[in-house]
């Protein structure tokens, strides 16, 4: 089995989100893996080849500081990485320079987390499998694969749609599918040493710019109502919030 | 032209896309030009001319034995057909579960620029600019786009129901789907029928660890009932399964927009508050003083569950009575 692992660095879900000209604030920024490719995307694919044998491969898009993240899930359990030397802007440029990697390696499967923390897009996985013309199941919560056929249960809405798929695809993944390993210290130590292989850009460009940035209106102090006067809220709730 | 994607599911048109028909004739008759809506899958002529209500003149009905599941490879390329055939220069899609999948490939497709996830309708006065919540509810990024195609998913609740009138013609459309197209098979679906489904609620109950065990959960979904509201809950609360996994808000969970967000027992941890932040009017229940969510709320009791829950039900039952 040889899958693919996409993973991104993100600000620590705790941050305190600012911007200057624009931009975002990056100083004192603890920078992590992207909490779902973490968790789940890469736990469920090392839980795979440990099951079946094969490879696990990472790739991020991204400059030499995204190095300290890679290794981090290389000590997991993944084999070996590939980072594509770019900066990019948008979601695009990122499946974009999956896309060029993965249509030389031929993976059997490309695991993604279902979203990044920062721009909440839920978008790299669907593209990717657009642009290498693959079948894509989003919001995997369970997967289970033999090599040629896969089972993958899927979130609907109120509910779940159990999927087969046989040749290769790629899937976003969520809770369920795996649980959150911490690396030990053979891990560590071991993906030292593992390939790290930095590539170059295929020179694709983004779709999107993002021309300006706002924080949203601060929010007015709670008002407290006496639990012994529910009828206030509901007043309130009616009159005021005029949501029911 | 706009074109609308009708996302729907055995047969059924869902509520997010009554949403996005209306987010598209405004922003048709924003741009000097007109909002046509593209169903893929099984749902009969005559539920679609409903569209009409919402403004939509024209319906396209892409019907096979091939399209009657949703799989984004296949109704991304059926979606792609219309978008030649009508020459359409934006596409609007929920950003429901469906329409994330759907929205990502095609631009992909169609080299479109996306936004996923927007908030708001384009401002066209000066280029197109297209605000979209990010870093979890914490703020928000106006993109432009500047591609000859576009693609635009709208978050749920974000743009609300607008009827204006009228109906629809429905034409049916020959998306060119084929046996072969189709790589992945639907082995079964299974969904809880008799509650609302907590993407589209436009009301929410919701609740955590504070009500010590899921025998406690009557009360919750009895206010649910009265307000016909649908329930929820905090992770802690899923990962011991006292609540299927669904109902689960929050960063690892997903993230709900509706009007009215109750929270009762949950103390409303920076990870809770990434998958509601972004309701409209907020409600704490808790007996700590000092939980962080009342910082986020609206409005707030500080009380006991056990006591407050059933008797907002009894006043909530009262104000309906009365109304």
């Amino acid at each position: 089995m040889k899958i693919l692992v996409c993973v991104s660095k993100v600000p620590d879900t705790t941050t305190k989100i600012e911007f200057t000209d624009n931009q975002f604030k990056a100083d004192n920024v603890t920078w992590i893996m992207n909490p779902t490719d973490e968790w789940y995307a890469l736990v469920r694919a090392v839980e795979l080849k440990e099951q079946h044998g094969g490879t696990v491969t990472i790739i991020n898009v991204g400059g030499a500081e995204n190095d300290q993240i890679i290794r981090k899930a290389l000590a997991i359990g993944a084999d070996d990485a590939v980072r594509v030397n770019a900066e990019p802007t948008d979601a695009y440029e990122v499946a974009s320079q999956i896309a060029s990697h993965a249509k030389e390696a031929n993976y059997d499967m490309i695991f993604t987390g279902k979203e990044t923390i920062d721009y909440n897009g839920f978008v790299v996985g669907g593209m990717l499998a657009e642009l290498l013309d693959l079948p894509y199941i989003s919001l995997a919560s369970k997967l289970d694969s033999d090599g040629s056929k896969a089972t993958i249960e899927r979130e609907v809405e109120g509910g779940n749609e159990i999927i087969e798929v046989s040749g290769a695809f790629v899937v976003s993944t969520q809770k369920g599918i795996a649980e959150q390993r911490i690396p030990n210290m053979r891990g560590i130590m071991s993906a030292r040493t593992k390939p790290l292989q930095v590539v170059e850009p295929n020179g694709e460009g983004a779709l999107s710019t993002i021309q300006s940035y706002e924080l949203p209106p601060q929010k007015e102090s709670v008002k407290l109502i006496d639990a012994e006067n529910v009828g206030e809220l509901v007043k309130l709730l009616h009159e005021e919030a005029k949501v029911i | 032209m706009v074109l609308v994607y009708i996302d729907n599911s055995e047969g059924q048109i869902k509520k997010a896309s009554y949403e996005v028909a209306g987010y598209g004739v405004a922003l048709a008759e924003q741009m000097g030009t007109e909002a046509v809506g593209i169903c893929v899958g099984n749902v009969a002529n005559d539920a679609l001319s409903t569209l009409g209500e919402y403004g939509l003149s024209k319906i396209l009905n892409a019907q096979n034995e091939h399209l009657n599941y949703f799989d984004s490879q296949v109704h991304t390329k059926a979606v792609a057909k219309a978008v030649e055939s009508t020459g359409a220069e934006v596409v609007v899609l929920s950003h429901n579960y469906n329409g994330k999948a759907l929205s990502a490939r095609l631009s992909a497709r169609l080299k479109a620029g996306l936004v996923a996830g927007a908030v708001e309708l384009p401002d066209t006065n000066n280029g197109f600019l297209v605000k979209k919540s990010v870093f979890s509810g914490k703020a928000f990024a106006n993109y432009e786009l500047k591609t000859d195609k576009k693609v635009i998913s709208v978050n749920p609740n974000a743009f609300g129901l607008h009827k204006k009138g009228g109906t629809a013609t429905v034409e049916t459309f020959d998306a060119g789907i084929s046996a072969d197209d189709v790589k992945v098979k639907v082995l079964s679906v299974n969904k809880v029928s008799d509650t609302i489904a907590l993407s589209d609620a436009e009301l929410v109950v919701s609740a955590g660890r504070g009500l010590k065990g899921p025998e406690n959960w009557g009360m919750i979904e009895e206010l649910a009932n009265t307000l016909g509201a649908a329930t929820a809950c905090s992770r802690p609360v899923s990962d011991v399964d006292w609540r299927p996994h669904h109902e689960h808000v929050g960063q690892t969970g997903i993230t709900i927009r509706p009007n009215l967000y109750i929270a009762v027992a949950i103390s409303g941890a920076i990870q809770h508050l990434a998958g509601v932040n972004s309701s409209k009017t907020i409600v704490v229940i808790n007996k700590d003083a000092e939980a962080p969510f009342f910082k986020a709320a609206d409005y707030g009791i500080v009380g006991d569950a056990f006591e407050v829950v059933p008797k907002l039900n009894e006043a909530i039952k009262a104000y309906k009575a009365s109304a």
